[in-house]
């Protein structure tokens, strides 16, 4: 270690050449804050993108009965096919790869009414499991449908969190009885508020929901509108997919590569796409930082060689004097950890500062949208490290080359 | 008494691209202690290369050079560091001072390297300015300060750690006469106390305060001043 001397004079003559140690130690500066704030916010946003995708659901697949497109064993093309509950209590019992499954009744435009509020909503009647698959999550001291309310027909509800403000305000909704359609239903669960932004018809926040049994002793309807699978996680939703057009294909007789006689939506598959735009994304930032990095590194090292001259003849001075080589050297890599250190750290904590400060702006929606940068330090620490390595090698070659001439070639370079 | 410095045969070769020129073509110079000497001879004949060779700012490329009955040619970096700080002090044409540091902090320069600690660096510091005449100027900078005040900076710097020898280079080449006369004077007064002085001038008048000259010609010494002993053994 070198002695306190010595330090003493690395500090002075750092302090002597404050134009140089400030301008590399703002290159250092600029390049960590904007390299921590680019990954910040690209993290944030994906990260604000994916949960939002998995609002509707994770890893779900959504069937709509639709109209044959291909003759099949003799029957004509154009038949409509139309599914029931039977159906997915089929699919239920004899598929290995669907791991669970629920049917939707759907009616639009129902009329809702609790004290002297009315409102005019949507009721999917579903099964139990329906809850789960759809991120439909319970608030605290409350529940989703479950296997009793389905057997008994309960006249129960399950609400979205936005239609129980608009209901019941601050009130407590749970154990409250609404009129729906005219008939006493007891609301036994609210939704926790989520983040979704896609969904067939409509909004879960928005939404009535009641055990499929009810809804179909209500209104006697035959067939459902739609019906959602869950993949088991040692089988592809491809694999599901498969398994449910060949299940129904032989049951209503249509050919199982027919996809106009069931239509599908793998959310999966957007969730993948998703996931793929966001690594592409990540990736772009990648590139930006490298090329601020470079930048940076080319400023730096820029700013070292304006000096070099400066710089060489100091070295030449100083070995005129009697320093060693060790000192030459040391003092150099002294001053580039301690300048890029300074101006790394120094740049880690405004882009900090700035991350800090999102939240506390007057826009609400903001956050939704570009998710909750979120600064790491192990980027901030790498980002410093990497632009040190720059700075370190744009100036050790010209100080160790200086340090290995005689000193009066040093003196005389320039 | 044995020389403080003793060169035999000793020549400098210049490479510049595919053309080698030879600077000094064997130089034989005893320097006993306590002289004091100057160094003339025409612009090109390697004045400043032989200054160089003695101050160890360079190595010569082949020929014998003891300093103090000990061989330089073989000394690794390390030694010759640490004999410019501790047995010559150099003072060059162009001053060579720090620009951004106060003349205190130029003359402590030596001493950091030294590893003298801070109580008795200061003062020495304090003291070597006084002996050349600039108590008052301590806390400024090179550019704060004329050539002669320059110059005697350098020449306190030079005397830091008390070496024997003070080599000078055309110390009053930048320097009108009245400064370079007064750093005359002060090379009069160090070679009084005692220490040895080689000093390269084109000045004759300076040259007279010296007690040998020594005359170069393109890098061959006048036989005249040439030592005779080393140059019958030759
Ligand atoms: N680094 C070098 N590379 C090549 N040639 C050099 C180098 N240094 C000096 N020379 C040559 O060596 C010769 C002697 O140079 P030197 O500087 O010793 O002369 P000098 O006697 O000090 O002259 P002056 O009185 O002008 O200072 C010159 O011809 C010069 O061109
Ligand atoms: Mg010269």
């Amino acid at each position: 270690m070198l002695p306190f001397i010595t330090f003493k004079q690395f500090l002075n003559d750092l302090r002597r050449q404050k134009l140089r140690s400030a301008l590399t130690m703002f290159g250092i500066f600029w390049g960590s804050c904007a390299i921590v704030l680019l990954f910040a916010f690209g993290q944030g946003l994906t990260e604000a993108q994916l949960t939002s995708q998995k609002g509707m659901g994770d890893n779900i697949a959504i069937f709509w009965p639709g109209v044959t497109s291909q003759e099949f064993k003799g029957l004509s093309k154009g038949r409509r096919i139309r599914l029931t509950e039977e159906d997915c209590e089929l699919l239920k019992k004899s598929s290995v790869t669907v791991s669970r499954i629920s049917p939707e009744y759907r009616r639009h435009s129902i009329p809702l009414k609790y004290g002297k509020n009315n409102t005019l909503r949507n009721i999917i009647g579903v099964w139990p499991e329906f809850g789960i698959m759809r991120n439909l999550i319970p608030e605290f001291g409350s529940r989703f449908i479950n296997q009793r309310d389905m057997a008994e027909r309960r006249r129960v509800i399950f609400i979205g969190n936005i239609l129980k403000t608009d209901l019941f305000g601050a009130e407590e909704a749970v154990g409250q009885t609404v009129l729906l359609n005219g008939t006493p239903f007891t609301v036994i669960g609210v939704m926790k508020e989520k983040v979704q932004n896609s969904s067939y018809g409509g909004r879960d926040s928005r939404t009535v929901f009641m055990p499929a049994s009810t809804f179909r002793s209500m209104w006697g309807h035959r067939y459902i509108n739609n019906f959602v699978i869950q993949a088991r996680p040692e089988y592809s939703m491809l694999q599901a997919r498969r398994e449910v057009y060949e299940t129904l294909g032989a049951k209503y007789r249509f050919d199982p590569e027919d996809r106009e006689a069931l239509g599908v939506w793998d959310t999966s598959r957007g969730f993948e796409f998703l996931k793929n735009f966001f690594a592409a994304f990540q990736a772009f930032l990648v590139g930006i930082g490298v090329s601020t990095l470079i930048t940076g590194g080319i400023g730096v090292s820029n700013i070292m060689n304006v000096v070099l001259e400066e710089r060489t003849k100091e070295i030449g001075i100083k070995m005129a004097l009697g320093a060693r080589k060790s000192y030459i050297l040391t003092q150099f890599i002294l001053e580039t950890l301690l300048i890029t250190g300074v101006g790394g750290f120094l740049g880690f904590l405004f882009a900090w500062a700035v991350v800090s400060v999102i939240p506390l702006l007057p826009f609400p929606d903001l956050e939704q949208m570009i998710g909750t940068p979120r600064v790491s330090l192990l980027s901030g620490i790498m980002i410093t490290a990497l632009l040190g390595v720059i700075g370190f090698f744009a100036g050790i070659f010209p100080a160790r080359r200086a340090a290995n001439l005689q000193p009066v070639r040093a003196l005389k370079l320039f | 008494m044995s020389p403080i410095i003793y060169m035999k045969q000793v020549k400098k070769r210049y490479q510049t691209g595919a053309v080698a020129f030879e600077a000094l073509k064997g130089i034989n110079l005893i320097v006993n202690p306590g002289e004091f000497i100057a160094v003339v001879g025409p612009s090109g004949s390697g004045k400043s290369t032989l200054m160089n060779i003695m101050g160890c700012l360079d190595v010569p490329s082949s020929g014998i050079y003891k300093l103090e009955d000990e061989l330089v040619n073989k000394m690794t970096h390390n030694q010759l560091a640490d004999i410019r700080n501790q047995k010559i002090g150099f003072v060059f044409q162009a001053f060579n001072l720090l620009p951004y540091a106060t003349a205190f902090e130029n003359v402590e320069v030596p001493l950091l390297f030294a590893k003298v600690n801070g109580k008795k660096r200061r003062a020495r510091v304090i003291e070597l300015l006084a002996r050349v005449g600039l108590a008052d100027k301590a806390g400024n900078r090179p550019t704060e300060m004329s050539g002669g005040e320059m110059q005697r900076v350098a020449i306190a710097r030079a005397l830091a750690n008390e070496p024997d020898i003070i080599l000078a280079d055309e110390p009053t080449g930048n320097l009108d006469s009245k400064s370079g006369s007064g750093i005359v004077s002060l090379f009069d007064e160090l070679h009084s106390a005692g220490k040895t002085i080689v000093i390269i001038t084109h000045d004759m008048n300076i040259a007279q305060h010296a007690q040998r000259l020594v005359r170069l010609k393109d890098g061959l010494m006048d036989t005249g001043t040439e030592d005779p002993q080393l140059a019958t053994a030759s």
